[in-house]
């Protein structure tokens, strides 16, 4: 508790100890011989010490003009209640309310922590490297270009270059995901990330302003800056709402007596049920846990590596009806890598062997992804003890690495294919023009994706398929999105038909429009973005490199696999900051629940209030009830907003 | 110039919105914000009035809840 917090607390105990026992008194007659004016003051000694700064503040407001706040209402109400004559409820009232509104500071309080708690990733200092030794200094104050040190443990404070020693990092408060990243020297590191057990010294490149950790947390402090549709409804009710529900408890108060026809005998119970309006004429449940809600379900989101760049966002992304995804780099891996091998008169792995070999003096795509391929065989054929070629030598086959000695000769012939002598065997590897002018016999093959036929003294010995990969979890994430309730997924790419139409049929996408060229994907958005029916939404996904342009034409814009990328996170509304396209229905999934929570306060509070003013206009219920209405009804929508923080 | 300032004691989210109306009809401020969770005031205003913008927004918070401080 603060200071504020402890002193109301005091208050509220002193008059509870003076209050009750004054309202026992009361009830069981203890009072009655009392005059009136001896009463009066009895009772006045417990409001005067819950309610003068109620009382305070209200006239203050007076003096400036200021009429509708809560301290004036408040006053009016209970002054109401001490002109009737119901000393105890006047005190009553004011004591709850001041309990209520002490509930509603401890819990706004809390929910503040629990949001900077998660958004525990704003580093304190940064060990700046100095001709004097190594101080300890304000991430703030370190400017480009000098060296830090980052001890184990420790959070990188700024982004940089790694220029000594190794680690591994642990990434978990920028992705949501702890699978530890590891870095060595030249590597880029960004800030927000905690050092493994490694010494790094660093190069920084940014100031603190400009470095990843100090935009995120900007990013999602101002995300409540951009309201939702809900929050501007919200903000238009209350607008409306106190001076109405005054207005109506002034009419009550004089047009009552006159149509009930009680007459003046009936003008105190009038004036009461006027009052206890007052008291619930205060739209702070409202006010306070709608943006609360948001503000959650975004800490929530960022969490888990989402972040979600404004409230409208998180509520449109709550009725996504269509996700367009771009294909490279999305779906797939954009890189590309050895899909299959078509061995003809020797094992697969001997193929893969000697094409390696073949091919490791070029830096072609091709050969890359060969190589590579190669490497990941013979790890694997080694874990698993190496079973086939064990007789043979091993240290042949599960070495993994190029043998430069076997090779001689080796020759690029730019855009065609290379030859050269692996262990004294011609070996030709290339297109199919490579193999004509080779004058070698080959079985075309047609796979998707491009071919590379391989050769051993002239003999076809069989062909290697290249293409992109689909992405570990896309066709998962497709299937938990339709779950989560999209009912169209989209792929738009510039792939050839044939790649776009193998990738569909994989990832199981309800359609696919291929070879479009940069500027058709903005236009087939628009296209989709027309036969969207009115309250459903459009979700835009990228890797946020070149689709700037549809990220921002989309509803939503999703960009992903953007860890670092500034350009990426100017562009989109909501970033993933892994790679992550599985993420996309737990943004779906934190949504609903938000808007969820966010509907159940709305119509809880409207209707709690609501039901205390009818009811109040019937003299059913009390002003007890009606300062529940207020701040009780303020203090549970509060709590209940605190669910959004939860991750689903 | 663009700075952000700590408040305390913002215990209301009504008056949050009212100090925001209030700060953003300052003459010479480019933008401004209050932020009730977060407990923040933002303010954009040109650098040669900055300082006078920021004491008359500090004034504009006193006059809607003056137990709200500004931690300059």
């Amino acid at each position: 508790m603060t200071k504020k917090q402890k002193a109301a607390f005091i208050r509220i105990i002193i008059t509870a100890l003076i209050f009750f026992p004054l309202l026992i008194l009361e009830h069981t007659g203890g009072l009655d011989k009392l005059p009136l004016a001896a009463r009066i003051i009895v009772f006045l000694i417990p409001y005067g010490i819950i309610g003068y700064d109620v009382v305070k503040k209200a006239c203050r407001n007076i003096l400036k003009g200021k009429v509708f706040d809560e301290n004036f209402l408040m006053m009016i109400a209970t002054f109401g209640a001490l002109a009737v004559q119901e000393f105890p409820e006047a005190v009553a009232v004011m004591l709850f309310y001041q309990v209520g509104e002490l509930f509603q500071s401890y819990a706004v309080g809390k929910s503040r922590k629990s949001i900077s708690d998660m958004m525990d990733m704003a580093p304190e200092y940064a060990n700046l490297e100095t001709e004097g030794g190594i101080s300890s200094v304000d991430p703030d104050d370190v400017p480009v270009g000098s060296i830090i040190v980052i001890k184990p443990g420790e959070k990188i404070p700024l982004d940089g270059v790694v220029i000594e020693g190794d680690s591994m990092l642990d990434t978990s408060a920028l992705t949501g995901e702890s699978v530890p990243r590891r870095i060595h020297e030249n590597d880029d590191i960004i800030s927000g990330c905690i050092n493994g057990n490694g010494t790094l010294r660093v190069r920084t490149t940014k100031e603190y302003d400009d470095s990843t950790v100090a935009k995120i947390l900007e990013l999602v402090e101002n995300a409540s800056d951009k309201k939702a549709k809900v929050e501007n409804f919200i903000t238009r009710f209350a607008k409306y709402y106190t001076p109405v529900v005054t207005l109506s408890a002034v009419a009550l108060a004089v047009l009552g007596p006159v149509i009930s026809g009680g007459g003046v005998a009936s003008v105190s119970k009038w004036l009461l049920r006027a009052c206890t309006f007052l008291v619930v004429s205060c739209p702070c449940a409202l006010v306070i846990s709608v943006p609360l809600g948001f503000f959650g379900g975004i800490g929530a989101a960022s969490k888990k590596g989402i972040l979600i760049k404004g409230s409208n966002y998180l509520e449109m992304a709550s009725k996504v009806d269509t996700v367009v995804f771009d294909k490279t780099g999305t779906l797939t891996k954009g890189e590309f890598k050895v899909s299959k091998v078509i061995a003809r008169n020797m094992t697969a792995d001997e193929l893969l062997e000697i094409a390696a070999h073949a091919e490791s003096y070029s830096t072609h795509p091709i050969a890359v992804s060969i190589l590579e391929a190669y490497e990941r065989v013979s790890a694997e054929t080694s874990a698993t003890g190496g079973t086939k070629d064990r007789e043979e030598g091993s240290e042949k086959s599960t070495s993994g690495r190029i043998d430069p000695s076997r090779i001689e000769n080796a020759h690029e012939d730019a855009g065609h294919g290379v030859d050269a002598l692996i262990d004294g065997k011609h070996v030709v590897i290339g297109n199919g023009k490579h193999m004509d002018k080779h004058g070698i016999k080959y079985d075309p093959c047609d796979e998707n994706g491009t071919i590379v036929y391989v050769a051993e003294d002239g003999r076809y010995a069989g062909a290697i398929v290249i293409s992109d990969t689909v992405k570990d979890g896309a066709s998962e994430a497709i299937d938990t999105m339709k779950r989560a309730g999209v009912n169209k997924c989209v792929m738009l790419t510039g792939d050839r038909e044939a790649a776009a139409k193998s990738a569909a049929k994989e990832l199981k996408v309800d359609k696919y429009y291929a070879e479009l060229l940069p500027g058709d994907k903005v236009s087939k958005v628009e296209e989709l973005l027309k036969s969207e029916n009115e309250g459903s939404y459009l979700a835009f996904v990228g890797d946020g490199i070149n689709d700037a342009p549809v990220l921002a034409r989309a509803d939503i814009g999703i960009a992903m696999g953007s860890m670092g990328s500034d350009a990426a996170i100017e562009a989109a509304d909501i970033v993933l900051m892994d790679d992550d396209v599985r993420k996309i229905s737990t943004v779906i999934k934190i949504s609903r629940r938000t808007m969820k929570i966010v509907r159940q306060n709305i119509v809880f509070a409207i209707g709690v209030k609501l039901a205390v003013l009818v009811l109040s206009a019937f003299g059913i219920t009390n002003m007890w009830a009606a300062v529940f209405a207020d701040v009780g009804v303020a203090v549970l929508a509060i709590l209940n907003s605190m669910r959004t923080l939860k991750s689903t | 110039m663009k700075k952000k300032f700590n408040l305390e004691d913002l215990d209301c989210a009504n008056c949050a919105a009212k100090m925001e109306e209030a700060i953003k009809e300052i003459p010479g401020v480019i933008n401004a914000s209050v932020n009730f969770l977060a407990q923040k005031m933002m303010i954009e205003a040109p650098d040669d009035q900055f300082d006078a913008i920021v004491e008359k927004a500090v004034a504009c918070i006193a006059k809607v809840e003056p137990d709200c401080k500004v931690i300059l």
